[in-house]
């Protein structure tokens, strides 16, 4: 019975880590983040996924804020934040939130603004989406790490 | 972050500029690099004018310029500027040890 739980914990995050790829969530990335994990840096993950978050928030912040703009017309300034949104989002494997970012790119070299708008709806959807199931994938990890922690007392007979 | 890790893991002794500004500002102080990885997208100074700024100051080091931007015309830029050679993000240890076994 040792380890009964963190093995089925295991099992899960394997399962939504699979459906994530699967979904193009996730790219091979996420899996060179994974590799650079070890028991010297055994939070690596999480904690360059929380700063990728905190760094989003303020971009798409930034984003969003610019294209509300009553005379909105600084593309430039728009294609620096997304440049940026961009990079962090494939250094980490967000892969669907990278394609998004493309389409957004593609609508700001056209001085697009209704097509920005949309990407921007699009794009706020999708980050919410992975910090959601990210966020899921960390609490079955933690939960996994607490359960392969227990030991029941060996019976001496 | 990540691209510190990954140069932490193959061994090699790196340092981190938040920006082109404070980049250019290391160099300054007299430190030098057999390699620079210069993001293109930076606050205050980007990777073209940080780029620029050191070969006018007569940095040799090997840059390597990294980007989003797969784009022939936003590539090409970035090289004029006086790079060595460009790598589209994300970077992964396979791109990196080919740039580093280009130094060695």
């Amino acid at each position: 019975m040792l380890g009964l739980g963190a093995d089925l914990l295991w099992a899960d995050m394997n399962r939504l880590l699979a459906f994530l790829f699967h979904q193009g969530v996730l790219d091979e990335q996420f899996l060179q983040l994974q590799q650079l994990q070890d028991e010297t840096s055994p939070n690596f993950v999480s904690e360059v996924v929380n700063i990728y978050f905190h760094e989003s928030e303020k971009l798409l912040r930034n984003l969003r804020g610019l294209l509300m703009e009553r005379e909105f017309s600084d593309y430039k300034k728009m294609g620096i934040h997304l440049n940026q949104l961009m990079g962090s989002s494939s250094s980490i494997g967000a892969k669907r939130v990278t394609n998004v970012c493309l389409a957004f790119r593609a609508a700001t070299d056209h001085n697009n603004r209704s097509g920005c708008l949309r990407a921007l709806e699009m794009l706020e959807h999708e980050y919410c989406y992975l910090k959601n199931k990210l966020h899921e994938l960390f609490q079955i990890e933690q939960q996994r790490v607490l359960a392969a922690g227990v030991r029941y007392p060996v019976q001496n007979n | 972050m990540i691209h510190q890790w990954m140069l932490n893991k193959v061994g090699v002794k790196n340092q981190a500029a938040e920006n082109g500004k404070e980049a250019v500002q290391i160099h300054c102080s007299g430190q030098g690099f057999d390699l620079i990885l210069m993001d293109k997208e930076m606050p205050l100074m980007n990777g073209i004018e940080a780029t620029k700024e050191l070969r006018s100051m007569g940095i040799c080091s090997k840059i390597v310029g990294v980007s989003s931007h797969s784009e022939e015309k936003q590539i090409q830029e970035f090289m004029e500027a006086g790079l060595d050679d460009y790598l589209v993000k994300p970077l992964n240890m396979a791109k990196l040890r080919s740039i580093l076994d280009n130094i060695m």
